[in-house]
């Protein structure tokens, strides 16, 4: 396994584990008499959030010159991504254009979870799908997802709860209707996914054994030991490749721009190969984007969870075709991104660590805040802990965080748990002589989740005729702040809802005549009349990390 | 073991760092020796477009088979979970070719025969156990192979579960088995036959499709601002099993009890 040497903590971060170890007995006793760290107030949680959230404080952000958002504030790297050129000349395609290269009923961008799922849907309502994605199929942000997801299906919960805890999480900024379809459709995801075969936990009566997560009142995540995407991708691939014949993936084939026809009704996509660098056209009767998010883009210069090809492609593209962006302003920053070893730099602990009782412990072994705040609140609670109050633990390298005390679990729960529940994070510490289920892990936050994006309606379609979005690529579902366990229950609801009405809309849709780039040309026309001089194109595909490596945390002392 | 560090200052990494030699498919590079393979090729110049995908050790894309200077042993491993080490000779496998047999899952019966008929080639097995030694995830290969032999589906899914399909374990196989795809096929069949269902899944999901929830949907979503905050703030929280399996709520006028 791993070759080189980094065995286990330096002295220096053993000598501090012994303030964690000194407190431990105590916390251990109040858990078990239900005395926990007190939640902050909503007021409280405001506070911290405006002071110490990378997104609420000013800079790092600008105002949009250019499109249907024009003048909002966003971050300065989608600013950037928005106010780009597009990687190809619309004119050196006008005779490409007139002889695709593949004819479909469905273009889907996107070989993730949403994409998988529409595809299904799509397939049984009848249709040809052609998936064209990134990398290898199945690699994505889904693959990685690590705590659970979400159905109201206990008797004592119900989606009226899920609604308001998703609601509360978001801020109140979420959009109703995609808070309703997506409560409501849940157990009946779960059912699915149960049919398609995937593994749940479970119990030995076969009842679902669920958790709490962050902000979620009821125990309501479902999960397959700590690697429930993992899990759920490789099915979902499986499933698809039992149906060549109406299912046809193209890999390492990203789009990099939609087409449209004479109606403005989107109708294909232009298709980069990365390895032959040749070009394709794709002639489609209606189009899904499902690109995923943005982690790669490093917002704030943030270290990132997100896998290698989460560019935000699908933002830019829409952009330019014409929808318009939701709930954009901040990102997810999850509380507890690996800070040791650093080759794990930024890589995600998951939630589930927490739900099963793990706590933050500040360098004095005392415990700051509760273990399952909503994300944004318990990314500003590590950050302030290190910032101001001192709390910070410093690695070797000059990194630092905070403590997340995994030894609780097995303390609570009983020994070997950690070994079983957290499998796939108890060997990536294991190859570096890190044993979590006895010594605690390093934290900080990390860029996570995109939050917003293309604005839907409750069944997936933009404003744009011929163009449906689903999953991390699309906003108004979590408001401003997603809860854990809802993107994954997202992709499902609504890659589902994608499928089936793209059917219908097909069905009714007259036949286009002419593929046509004449938004991109629109758009490149207005980048030029507001002003916007730039060399930069988009989507950037895959960033740039040769001759150095990926960002480590933006925070200077 | 010897090191050729040259301690040449590279202005990128902190002064401390050493630099070491490491082979990428032949061809030397000196990169700092805290890095992982996959992290290391990219300081040496490479960008990677296959052989990349999580970059966090779960995805399966980025195999790698290297050998140390001086070693007979040839080593697999997963390029992002790797730490580089010195006169290390690498190369990344891009692609592992394997047929994934093509099913209906709603057909199947969850029994060996199933299995064998559709993947014969698992009655091969010759029980060598080079699969485990090579596997980057830990799995006992050979155990969970085994274990289909005998008709223990329950058994390969749980002991295949970590599996990232990295297809390291059939590049290695004198016997030519495709493990992982039957690992996969076991799977599906322990979840969708095997696996109890979750009888409050089912009940629930036939609640909802008879609009037991409806009123009370449409009740919240009527609620102004205010009131949903209101709300919001005074949820009733359940507490974790391990604190109060017995826990009963006090609120019951949004749940369906029996
Ligand atoms: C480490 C991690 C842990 C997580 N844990 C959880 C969890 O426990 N519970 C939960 O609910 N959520 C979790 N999430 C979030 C959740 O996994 C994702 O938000 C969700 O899976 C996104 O699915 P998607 O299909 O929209 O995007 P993805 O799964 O990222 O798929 C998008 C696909 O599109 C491809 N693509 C990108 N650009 C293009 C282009 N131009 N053309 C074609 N293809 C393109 C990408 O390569 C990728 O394959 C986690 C996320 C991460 C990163
Ligand atoms: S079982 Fe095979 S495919 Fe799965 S992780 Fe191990 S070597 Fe890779
Ligand atoms: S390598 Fe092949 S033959 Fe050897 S134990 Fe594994 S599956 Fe059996
Ligand atoms: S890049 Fe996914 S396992 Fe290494």
């Amino acid at each position: 396994m791993a070759e080189g040497q980094a065995i286990g903590y330096p002295p220096g971060l053993k000598e501090l584990i012994q303030a964690v170890e000194h407190t431990r007995p105590e916390r251990l006793a109040r858990v078990k008499a239900n005395q926990h760290f007190p939640r902050l107030t909503r007021k409280e949680g405001e506070k911290v959030l405006k002071s110490y959230h990378p997104d609420y404080k000013p800079g790092g952000r600008r105002k949009l010159r250019v499109g249907a958002n024009k003048s909002e504030i966003l971050a300065n790297e989608v600013a950037d991504l928005l106010e780009s050129y597009s990687r190809i000349d619309p004119d050196a395609f006008d005779d490409r254009l007139k002889k695709p290269d593949y004819e479909t009923d469905v273009l889907i961008l996107g070989g993730g979870g949403a994409g998988a799922v529409a595809a299904l849907f799509a397939r049984q309502n009848g249709l040809r799908v052609v998936i064209a994605t990134k990398l290898r199929h199945g690699d994505s942000n889904t693959v990685m997802a690590e705590g659970g997801i979400q159905a109201a299906d206990r008797p004592f919960d119900s989606p009226y709860h899920h609604y308001l805890d998703t609601m509360g999480g978001g801020h109140f900024t979420n959009n109703p209707y995609l808070v309703k379809a997506l409560t409501m459709d849940a157990p009946l995801i779960i059912r699915w996914l149960e049919d398609l075969g995937v593994m749940f936990d479970k119990d030995k009566a076969g009842n679902m054994i669920e958790l709490k997560g962050g902000g979620i009142c009821r125990r309501r995540m479902h999960s397959s030991a700590d690697m429930i995407g993992a899990e759920i991708m490789r099915v979902q691939r499986d499933e698809i490749r039992n149906h060549p014949k109406e299912i046809q993936v193209l890999e390492f084939s990203p789009a990099v721009e939609l087409l449209i026809d004479e109606t403005k009704a989107v109708s294909g996509a232009i298709l980069y190969n990365l390895e032959t660098r040749e070009y394709s056209v794709v002639k489609a009767r209606a189009v899904i984007m499902a690109t995923g998010g943005f982690g790669r883009l490093h917002i704030q210069g943030f270290p990132t969870t997100n896998h290698y090809g989460a560019t935000g492609d699908g933002l830019v593209l829409a952009y330019r075709a014409g929808v318009p962006l939701v709930n954009m302003r901040y990102a997810q920053y999850h509380p507890t991104g690996t800070v040791f070893p650093e080759q794990n730099f930024g890589l995600l602990i998951t939630e589930k660590v927490r739900t099963l009782g793990a706590q933050f412990i500040n360098m004095h072994g005392q415990e700051f805040a509760h273990p399952l705040e909503p994300r944004d609140v318990a990314s500003s609670c590590i950050i302030r802990e290190c910032m101001e109050r001192n709390g910070r633990i410093v690695t070797p390298t000059g990194h630092y965080g905070v403590w997340l005390d995994t030894p609780m679990i097995d303390l609570l729960w009983g020994k070997g748990t950690v070994e079983k529940e957290l499998s796939a994070k108890y060997l990536q510490f294991k190859r570096y002589g890190i044993d979590i289920s006895t010594e605690p892990i390093i934290v900080y936050p990390t860029l996570h989740y995109q939050n917003g994006g293309l604005e839907i309606n409750e069944w997936g379609a933009t404003r744009v005729p011929g163009l449906f979005a689903a999953g991390e690529v699309t906003g108004g579902i979590h408001g401003d702040n997603r809860l854990m366990g809802n993107s994954l229950l997202d992709i499902h609801v609504f890659g589902r809802r994608v499928g089936i009405k793209v059917s219908e809309f097909i069905k009714a849709r007259k036949k286009g005549k002419r593929l046509s780039l004449s938004h991109l040309r629109s758009y490149h026309a207005d980048l030029r009349k507001t002003g916007v001089k730039t060399k930069r194109v988009a989507p950037i595909l895959l960033p740039d990390y040769v001759h150095r490596s990926a960002p480590a945390c933006p925070h200077k002392f | 073991m010897a090191t050729k560090a040259k301690g040449k200052a590279s202005g990128k990494k902190s002064s401390e760092t050493r630099l070491i030699p490491i082979y990428i498919m032949g061809k030397k590079y000196e990169v700092p020796e805290t890095l992982t393979i996959l992290t290391a090729m990219e300081y040496a110049g490479y960008r990677h477009i296959r052989g990349c995908g999580c970059r966090g050790g779960i995805c399966g894309a980025c195999a790698t088979v290297y050998r140390l200077s001086g070693e007979y042993r040839l080593k697999f491993g997963l390029a992002c979970q790797t730490v580089v080490a010195p006169d290390m000779y690498l190369a990344q496998i891009p692609f592992v070719p394997a047929n994934k047999a093509i099913y209906d899952i709603e057909k199947l019966t969850p029994d060996i025969n199933s299995i064998g008929r559709i993947y014969p080639d698992l009655y091969r097995c010759l029980a060598c156990n080079t699969c485990s030694k090579a596997c980057p995830m830990g799995i006992s290969v050979m155990d969970y192979v085994q274990a289909l032999l005998k008709g223990d589906i329950a058994g390969c899914a749980r002991l295949s579960h970590s599996c990232t399909m990295c297809g390291i374990c059939a590049l290695r196989c004198p016997a030519e088995l495709q493990q992982f795809h039957m690992a996969m096929l076991a799977r599906r069949l322990y979840g969708r036959y095997l696996q109890p269902r979750a009888r409050h899944l089912e009940k629930r999901v036939k609640q909802i499709k008879e609009g037991k929830f409806d009123s009370m949907m449409d009740a919240i979503m009527s609620l102004n601002n205010h009131e949903l905050k209101r709300r919001y703030a005074r949820r009733e929280w359940e507490p974790e099993s391990y604190e109060n399996p017995d826990w009963q709520p006090e609120e019951t006028k949004y749940l369906i009890l029996d």
